[in-house]
């Protein structure tokens, strides 16, 4: 009996799942992590010293803990509690939280580029504290982040190669299937190399492009 | 917490073997980071010369280095080039795919800092009288060194957190051994945490001293 089979078309399905996979639980993450981001990011630039202590110790565990600790650590630990979360969720969970931990940083030094006078200025034509934050901070400073926004999404498509580890079937886990059933472990992972090129490339690029223009 | 007891004690007990693999993620890192640098360097130049072949092979480098996973180029590093009969032991292919990314992260930093500086800087000092060796020693590198020096400490950081990937490919760091010294006694939380833990406290310590580095070096002028 042969153990081996060699690579045919059947398994572009399987590549294909791993693929959208992916940019699902990529774009989960940078959603969810935006999101949180945003508001742990106002909190930081808005709040006194105390806060800012307790918030940022909060986040520098997450960013300082390899992402592969923290996920072992999270799927091990809801499952010996009696739990057990699914790859994927316990991989969102953990995968949003990181991107949190960057964006916050992100996001809080773009609202504290907004200078206060503008702020003062928006409050004396008779905005209202919100009306200063919707109109004036939030699109001002995050227009002034969005090349640094861009690189945590393009490093976070990275890292979602990490969630592999729980067992979720990702890109780079369908790829390392694929290798130990037809041991031909070099094409598959150029082609998987080619996948992730093909998403970071383009959109490093126009995050260049974008800071360039921004900078004249 | 139903029905999960800790046990503590063999952790304890397993310490001297988790300080040994803290020790390899050090020396992974460390060494990455050495040998990252010089090619780094090179790369840099690459990317700012007029050849055209220097420029396109330093910017290969660099964009697969900045747009490809780094858990991709460590297999890439452990089994892709098995397919060449090149058979790299999981210490080495940790430590080429971390040189491999270093140096193009490195690279851009190192070209950014380089540029940042005004061109006007070089042709004052050469008319107040300097060759260009003094330029360089007295002028540029000082200034480039202090914009380079939180990027590259940063990048250090990263080498630390990432070396935890050689645990997909058993090595024997500090994730490594973590895997190894759960997987014989089951208590899988027990040393994770304690790994955590240990992370938190090397990261934690090379930014402490980097910042008191930073302070005796630079005098408070960080820019």
């Amino acid at each position: 009996m042969n153990l081996f089979t060699p690579l045919s078309w059947n398994d572009s399905g399987f590549i294909l799942t791993g693929i959208m996979n992916t940019i699902y639980i990529s774009v989960v993450a940078i959603v969810i992590g935006t999101i949180l981001g945003l508001l742990i990011g106002f909190l930081r630039a808005e709040s006194n010293k105390s806060v800012n202590m307790v918030l940022g110790g909060f986040l520098d565990i997450l960013r300082s803990v390899p992402l592969i600790i923290q996920l072992i650590l999270f799927s091990t630990y809801v499952g010996a509690m009696g739990h057990p979360l699914s790859p994927f969720i316990a991989g969102s969970i953990i995968l949003s939280l990181y991107t949190m931990a960057f964006m916050s940083e992100v996001f809080r030094s773009g609202f504290d580029s907004v200078p206060t006078s503008m702020r003062t200025a928006s409050r004396s034509l008779g905005m209202s504290y919100l009306q200063t934050v919707i109109h004036i901070r939030v699109p001002i400073g995050m227009r002034a982040v969005f090349p640094s926004w861009l690189g945590v999404a393009l490093s976070v498509i990275k890292d979602s190669a990490l969630v592999s580890v729980i067992g979720y079937m990702e890109l780079l886990r369908t790829g390392e299937q694929l290798i130990s059933r037809t041991q031909e472990p070099l094409m598959i992972l150029i082609g998987i190399g080619l996948f992730y090129f093909m998403i970071s490339y383009p959109l490093s690029r126009y995050g260049k492009h974008v800071e360039r223009k921004m900078a004249i | 917490m139903d029905n999960y007891e800790f046990h503590w004690n063999v952790v304890f007990d397993a310490f001297p073997q988790l300080l040994s693999g803290a020790f390899t993620t050090i020396h992974v890192s460390v060494l990455s980071m050495l040998l990252g640098i010089v090619i780094a360097v090179l790369l840099a130049l690459g990317k700012m010369s007029d050849s055209k072949i220097f420029y396109n092979m330093a910017n290969i480098w660099i964009e697969t280095a900045r747009n490809l996973p780094a858990l991709f180029l460590i297999y890439m590093a452990y089994f892709g080039l098995g397919a060449y009969g090149i058979h790299l032991s999981p210490y080495f292919s940790v430590f080429s795919a971390l040189v491999f990314i270093n140096a193009g992260y490195l690279a851009e930093t190192f070209r950014g800092g380089f540029q940042s500086i005004p061109t006007t800087q070089y042709s004052a000092a050469k008319s107040l009288g300097m060759n260009s060796l003094k330029v360089y020693r007295h002028v540029i590198l000082p200034q480039m060194f202090r914009r380079i020096y939180h990027p590259m400490t940063n990048q250090f950081v990263w080498s630390i957190l990432m070396s935890s990937l050689g645990i997909l490919v058993g090595m024997n760091e500090l994730s490594g051994e973590t895997q190894r010294l759960q997987s014989t006694s089951f208590r899988t939380l027990e040393f994770f945490i304690v790994a955590a833990v240990m992370y938190f406290v090397i990261t934690k310590l090379v930014l402490l001293a980097s910042g008191l580095i930073a302070k005796k070096v630079f005098k408070g002028e960080l820019s």
